[in-house]
């Protein structure tokens, strides 16, 4: 070990190869071009390629990849929602993910763990109750329980919540997971880049073109390049990308916090959530905890991070769990949330023709990874948006025809 | 905490003060189409820069006009109700 440290450390060769190419100038044209390499434009990339035998396919990122809100995130993966569009599409991830490490050759650190969602009211007790209805229905492990099924999981947890918001019963999801995120973003490109996907970092879209209603190009920071298919899965961007497009949408951005302890031993195995009280948690196998609360309270355009965030959210996390109180809190950070209406996201086609949205991911979308780029990547293959996204699309809020899944993603993402 | 300055009393602490959004014209309900109603329930100007949004001072009841820039969070102006201009986009 020390041995082969050495050699690495006075060798100027890098050890390893590269994870994926760093390809020098922009192709002039793609059959497709996807804007952001996040999780999902990187899933919907290698999707084409596998899936649709599409060939020049050139991502597109401003930063980095995973710089984004991929890398931000809290992980929780479930499926437990409240629409049977929304039932059905988280399901079809979770089957995803279960084999994803394997499929795309890393190690994703994919946990299974159990997912509590607490009860301390009546209202929140009836959401929950129609939930695991709706669940079962639709074939996802989901069921309420009691107090006492609670307590005998979680022994470590005061169920008066600090004596001013008992804990009368919770959603249990057994299938609830948690994944490493940067492995994520990062197997997702190493696979399309096998696949001969182009991944241009440190290049920016700065406009879009169309001729006719139609996408005819775009133009970056690197340059020009000709496409009359376009997909933007940019997240917290997505309003600046439609305003390039000439539309505007139901999206708006407001910063999502979160934050991380530093290391304890392992006491804490499932997911836990509080939407009454803003606050959910689950340990990473690192030993921290991995903490986060409700969106901000304002639109912003801002990665910073707020000094009542870490307050609030440390005075909740005793609420539920007074022996932390000694234990210090390393980090926190923010990302930009793309929020909609009714919590559920806008995929597939919109008014210019080839040019697709995968967006309105907000607070819940890393779970969506492998399913938004399964059913976009065919979306786009066909020009018809595919069967599990159509509750999603673009012109339901016109139809008033809202797919509400505010119950099951406001606080637990 | 962020200190926010509200015209009626003066600079106060942001948690005595919520956020009610952008201050937007209403097309009148029974000239417009229901894609322009539509439109003016759900579609927001997502994009940043500088706006006039609704702030109400929850102490003293208070509504009155901020202007934000929503990159940075500054708060440049705030006056009352009455002065907020309304176009219609
Ligand atoms: C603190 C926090 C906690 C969260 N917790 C959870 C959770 O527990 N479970 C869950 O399911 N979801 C969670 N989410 C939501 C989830 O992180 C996102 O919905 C998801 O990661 C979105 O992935 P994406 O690939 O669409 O976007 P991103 O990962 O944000 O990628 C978009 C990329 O587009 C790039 N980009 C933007 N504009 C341009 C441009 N003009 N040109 C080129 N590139 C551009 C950006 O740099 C970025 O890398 C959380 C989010 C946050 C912020």
């Amino acid at each position: 070990m020390a041995w082969r440290l050495l050699k690495i450390g006075l060798s100027s060769r890098y050890p390893e190869p590269r994870m994926f190419r760093q390809p020098a100038r922009l192709p002039k044209g793609a059959d497709v071009v996807i804007i952001g390499a996040g999780g999902h434009g990187l899933a919907c990339a290698y999707n084409l390629a596998k899936q649709h035998g599409i060939r020049r396919i050139a991502v597109l990122e401003k930063g980095y990849i995973g710089s984004g809100n991929t890398g931000r995130n809290t992980t929780i993966i479930r499926s437990n929602y409240l629409t049977p569009e929304g039932v059905r599409f988280y399901d079809r991830s979770v089957q995803l993910w279960r084999n994803l490490g394997p499929t795309l050759g890393l190690n994703l650190f994919y946990s299974t763990r159990g997912h509590y969602t607490l009860a301390h009211t009546d209202a929140t007790l009836r959401t929950l109750r129609w939930r695991a209805e709706v669940n079962k229905h639709l074939g996802v492990d989901s069921r309420v329980v009691n107090p006492d099924e609670i307590a005998r999981a979680l022994p470590m947890m005061d169920m008066s919540a600090g004596g001013h918001a008992p804990i009368i019963g919770a959603l249990y999801h057994a299938p609830g997971a948690v994944a490493r995120h940067d492995a994520v973003a990062w197997g997702y490109a190493r696979a399309a880049d096998q696949l001969g996907v182009e991944i241009h970092q440190q290049t920016e879209v700065l406009g879009i073109d169309t001729r006719g209603g139609r996408i005819s190009g775009l133009r970056t920071s690197g340059g020009n390049i000709a496409t009359n298919c376009v997909v933007s899965a940019v997240a917290g961007y997505t309003p600046r990308v439609l305003r390039m497009a000439g539309l505007t949408s139901p999206i708006y951005v407001h910063p999502l916090q979160a934050m991380v302890s530093e290391p304890l031993k392992r006491w804490l195995d499932p997911i836990i959530v509080s939407g009454s009280l803003h606050v959910y948690v689950s340990q990473t196998a690192r030993g921290e905890l991995v903490m986060g609360a409700s969106l901000d309270p304002r639109e912003l355009h801002s990665t910073r991070s707020s000094r009542e965030f870490m307050t609030d959210l440390a005075q909740h996390m005793l609420d539920l769990f007074p022996f932390l109180a000694g234990v210090k809190v390393n980090r926190q950070w923010a990302g930009l949330a793309d929020m909609t209406p009714d919590f559920a996201p806008i995929m597939g086609r919109t008014p210019v023709d080839g040019f697709f949205l995968d967006a309105g991911w907000g607070t819940w979308g890393f779970k969506a990874t492998p399913v938004a780029g399964e059913t976009m990547a065919a979306t786009v293959a066909s020009n018809r948006n595919h069967e599990l996204i159509q509750g999603f699309d673009w012109g339901r809020f016109e139809r008033f025809e809202l797919t509400g899944e505010k119950g099951a993603a406001s606080v637990g993402h | 905490m962020k200190l926010i300055p509200c015209p009626l009393n003066g600079l106060r602490p942001a948690d005595e003060f919520i956020y009610a959004g952008e201050v937007r014209h209403m097309p009148d309900p029974a000239q417009s189409t229901d894609a322009d109603w539509a439109r003016y329930v759900f579609h927001r100007s997502g994009v940043p820069g500088v706006k006039q949004e609704w702030w109400c001072h929850t102490p003293s009841g208070y509504w009155f006009i901020a202007e934000r820039d929503t990159t940075t969070d500054e708060i440049l102006r705030s006056y009352p109700a009455a002065q907020r201009k309304v176009e219609a986009s």
